[in-house]
């Protein structure tokens, strides 16, 4: 389970304005099935580029990462340190 | 002054972690025995020289080689023609396209082809010798000239990511991030005082000394060895090997010494080069860029415009913010606009907010990191911003931080909640700090301004050995840029119990040891630094079982304390490092152990600054009277690293707003390539940076360890203009605050 927060591009551009959603997923890999499977299209977006936030810490390859019943998670731009 | 000497806020139990040892290179570094990447030498070399293109966009119609492959001591000559056709993701070919032009020159500098010969000279003269047809095109050189209507095109097929609806024709905007939050019309509605304004930065250097060198030795049976000072040998293995078409385990990287990097030496542009090079003429070659060349054809960071407008209550409280921000790339796609973006406003509570932010392709050198990419641009419009607000309404500059700071379990604007930082514990620093309270002269101003930057945890690896002397040698493979040999030792003796000088840390290359991302990010310390302790707590178990073996117990019964098993009941004399190492081999061998991770638990980073300076009313000369910054860094491991990483962002930010900027001539060629026209601060323009090592531990890390190496780049451009607004009553939005144009702020003061 999963509570997913879109952010503003996500928004416009893949969840017609769907802003938050909770989803049935064990893993971020399955969330971002499932949540393709709702917003076609999204799952490529999402699969790269992009950095997943789990309970708030910044995950970039998070694809086999673990989601608890409670997992708030984010979908980030891919960040380049200095 | 670091937390680390005050006895209330020291961990109890540290005996290294936190202390002050002799830097482990600095010996080889101050006798000149360091072998830095223009250091290498080897038998047979030839030495390489790069044609670059002289104009700022143009259409490469025909490459003529011929006269210059004849040449006296010519042993190689390359152009694109001897890499494969670029290809895979769009951000594979940029790197390909930029190591060496295709078909098209898309900035001055952009490299052309290149040669080797039995000479510097020999090479020189024939890349002069290479004849090369050019159409010169139209070029853009601004973020206002490549988004207007009409304007060239350095990309016939970029089409504009993160809009709705999709684009139909191509531009120069590569990508749009939005980040949104509330109702920003009703945010500005309710509010008291809206602040509003247009910044711009130029292009900035990361200024580092050494320049970018790159020997590669190619043997018949195609491996390659190649040595380099870059942030990371493996990057530098695996981006090298798209450009070649390789499989990276066909090179052996080998890291040299690194003189500067501060995310320039991130990414490749010799590599490459060397190696096809060394391949076509059977010898090793040596390419080494002057000072020209770094500046003509390596990464700068991005210059920027930026449009901000921020609303608050007559209390402080901000409650709208609404950010418009273009981001130079240069010549590719790439710019950090988006972390600018998730920066901007990251450090307080807006409820109310639009950021857009759009990353722009100019006829420049592609950009590349720089310390916390993105977020200084960023966060000189809202700290800014915020100082005009605090005048407005006539609340101290650090009262209002305070009122619309972060804490944990706020919202960040980019999405997440905060875990525990340190941000509120970094603007109490400087409030009570007694540089806060010295009374200013004439001609004299105090800015403040506070940064955020997310720092970053990836992949690193470890090997730990102990020797028979009972001695530790401890392999990684990030690059020190700033300390990281130094933190890992003592880290390792803080797991081992044994003093730090018994602790060897070495820069493994490719081959010996585990994959690690590059030194960036400010991850070295918390991640490689995992890596390290997670590797030796593997050896000390090891170690308590050697005991267990030879007292005949439990392992349960031994304990690992102060560099010696111990049994639990005292009924056997403890077994010292060595004893255990002296008889590793009637235990079970040689005592070693690696560990590999993803790493996790990364903290925040907060910086808040204060700068008092002196402006010259004649000449606009600004003189930086006093500094101090107060930083976050969960745990200093090694304090004086910390205080200089700190120390080391500020005087850069200090340079990017007083003095530094790429200038162009109307043909977009670079006006000022060397350190005489691009002036960096040096010792003598600066006063001590004075530092405070704020210590909120970061609870994702063993020994609390938060990233230090970039935030403390983000203030000082907003600080240093807050502060020139107070000496002289007049916001100036456009960076550098060079005397030229101080002077003019204060001579049409009321224009």
């Amino acid at each position: 389970m999963a509570h997913v927060h879109f952010s503003a591009g996500l928004r416009s551009g893949f969840t017609g304005g769907v802003a938050e959603l909770v989803v049935e997923a064990a893993t971020v890999g399955a969330l971002i099935r499932a949540l393709d499977e709702r917003f076609p299209g999204i799952g490529e977006k999402l699969s790269s580029g992009t950095s997943v936030a789990i309970d708030g810490e910044i995950i970039p390859d998070a694809e086999f990462e673990s989601l608890s019943a409670t997992a708030e998670v984010h979908f980030l731009e891919t960040i380049g340190g200095g | 002054m670091t937390i680390a000497e005050d006895p209330a806020t020291t961990s109890p139990g540290y005996k290294w972690v936190g202390t002050r040892m002799i830097r482990p290179d600095g010996f080889e570094k101050v006798t000149g025995r360091a072998r830095f990447g223009a250091d290498i030498k080897l038998n047979g070399m030839l030495y390489g020289h790069v044609l670059r293109s002289p104009h700022a966009h143009a259409t490469i119609v025909s490459i003529d080689t011929s006269e210059a492959e004849k040449m006296a001591g010519v042993r190689a000559v390359i152009t694109g023609a001897d890499f494969p056709d670029p290809s895979g993701p769009a951000g594979d070919q940029d790197l390909q396209r930029n190591v060496i032009a295709r078909e098209k020159a898309l900035y001055e500098g952009h490299t052309i082809a290149a040669v080797a010969a039995q000479t510097r000279a020999q090479a020189k003269a024939a890349a002069e010798a290479i004849k090369v047809v050019y159409e010169v095109l139209p070029h853009v050189m601004s973020v206002d000239e490549a988004m207007a209507p009409g304007a060239p095109l350095l990309h016939p097929k970029l089409m504009t990511k993160g809009v709705d609806p999709a684009p139909t024709e191509p531009s120069n905007v590569a990508s749009r991030a939005v980040y949104q939050g509330g109702d920003l019309d009703l945010g500005f509605a309710e509010s008291d005082v809206v602040v509003e304004g247009t910044f711009t930065t130029k292009p900035v250097h990361q200024g580092y000394i050494e320049p970018h060198a790159a020997v590669a030795d190619t043997t018949p049976n195609g491996r390659t060895t190649l040595w380099c000072s870059s942030q990371g040998h493996f990057t530098m293995r695996s981006l090298s090997a798209k450009v070649l078409g390789w499989e990276p385990s066909k090179l052996k990287v080998i890291p040299a010494e690194i003189g500067g990097g501060f995310g320039g030496k991130t990414t490749i542009y010799l590599e490459p080069l060397a190696v096809r090079l060394s391949q076509k003429a059977g010898r090793p070659v040596k390419l080494v860029m002057s000072r020209d060349e770094v500046f003509r054809a390596t990464g700068p960071a991005s210059g920027t415009k930026i449009v901000g407008k921020l609303g608050f209550k007559n209390d402080g409280t901000m409650v709208a913010g609404e950010l418009w921000m273009a981001y130079e790339a240069g010549a590719f796609a790439g710019s950090p606009a988006g972390a600018g973006s998730m920066t901007a406003l990251a450090p307080y509570t807006v409820p109310n907010f639009l950021i857009e932010g759009f990353d722009v392709v100019v006829n420049k050198p592609k950009v590349a990191a720089y310390r916390a990419p993105g977020a200084p641009m960023s966060s000189f419009a809202v700290e800014s911003l915020i100082d005009e607000a605090a005048k407005k309404l006539g609340i101290d500059p650090i009262d209002i931080r305070l009122k619309n700071a972060v804490t944990e379990g706020c919202t960040a604007t980019y999405g997440p909640k905060f875990p525990r930082i340190g941000f509120v514990e970094t603007l109490e620093a400087i409030k009570n700090h007694p540089n806060y309270q010295i009374p200013l002269g004439p001609n004299q101003g105090r800015g403040v301004a506070s940064g955020f930057w997310f720092n970053a945890g990836l992949n690193s690896s470890a090997t730990v050995h102990v020797n028979e002397d009972g001695n530790v040698i401890v392999v990684t493979g990030s690059p020190d840029i700033g300390g990281s040999r130094a933190s890992m030792a003592l880290m390792a003796a803080e797991e081992f119990g044994i003093d730090a000088a018994r602790i060897q840390p070495v820069v493994g290359d490719t081959e010996s040891v585990g994959y690690n991302d590059q030194t960036g990010g400010s991850r070295t310390t918390l991640a490689t630094g995992a890596a390290v302790i997670e590797a030796c707590r593997k050896v000390i178990a090891d170690l308590r079982g050697r005991a267990a073996k030879q007292w005949d117990v439990a392992l349960e019964k031994v304990e690992w304390v102060d560099g010696q098993a111990q049994h639990v009941e005292g009924t056997q004399p403890p077994l010292s490092l060595a004893d255990l190492a002296r008889g590793w081999n009637r235990t079970g061998g040689p005592l070693t152990a690696s560990a590999a991770l993803n790493a996790r638990g990364v903290g925040s980073a907060f910086s808040t600054q204060v700068v008092d300076l002196e402006i010259d009313p004649d000449t606009g000369h600004v003189t930086v009277l006093r500094y101090l910054t107060a930083q976050d860094a969960g745990r200093a491991i090694h304090p004086s690293y910390v205080e200089g990483q700190l120390q080391g962002g500020v005087v850069q930010g200090i340079g990017w707003a007083l003095n530094e900027e790429y200038i162009f001539d109307r043909n977009g060629k670079m006006e000022n390539p060397g350190f005489l026209d691009y002036r960096i601060p040096v010792a003598s323009d600066m006063p001590m940076i004075d530092t405070i090592v704020v210590e909120v531990p970061n609870p994702g890390h063993p020994y609390g360890v938060r990233g230090v190496g970039e935030v403390g780049i983000v203030p000082p451009l907003a600080a240093v203009a807050n502060a020139v607004d107070d000496a002289v009553s007049r916001r100036i939005r456009d960076l550098p605050l060079s005397p030229v144009r101080i002077l003019d702020a204060i001579l049409n003061k009321d224009s």
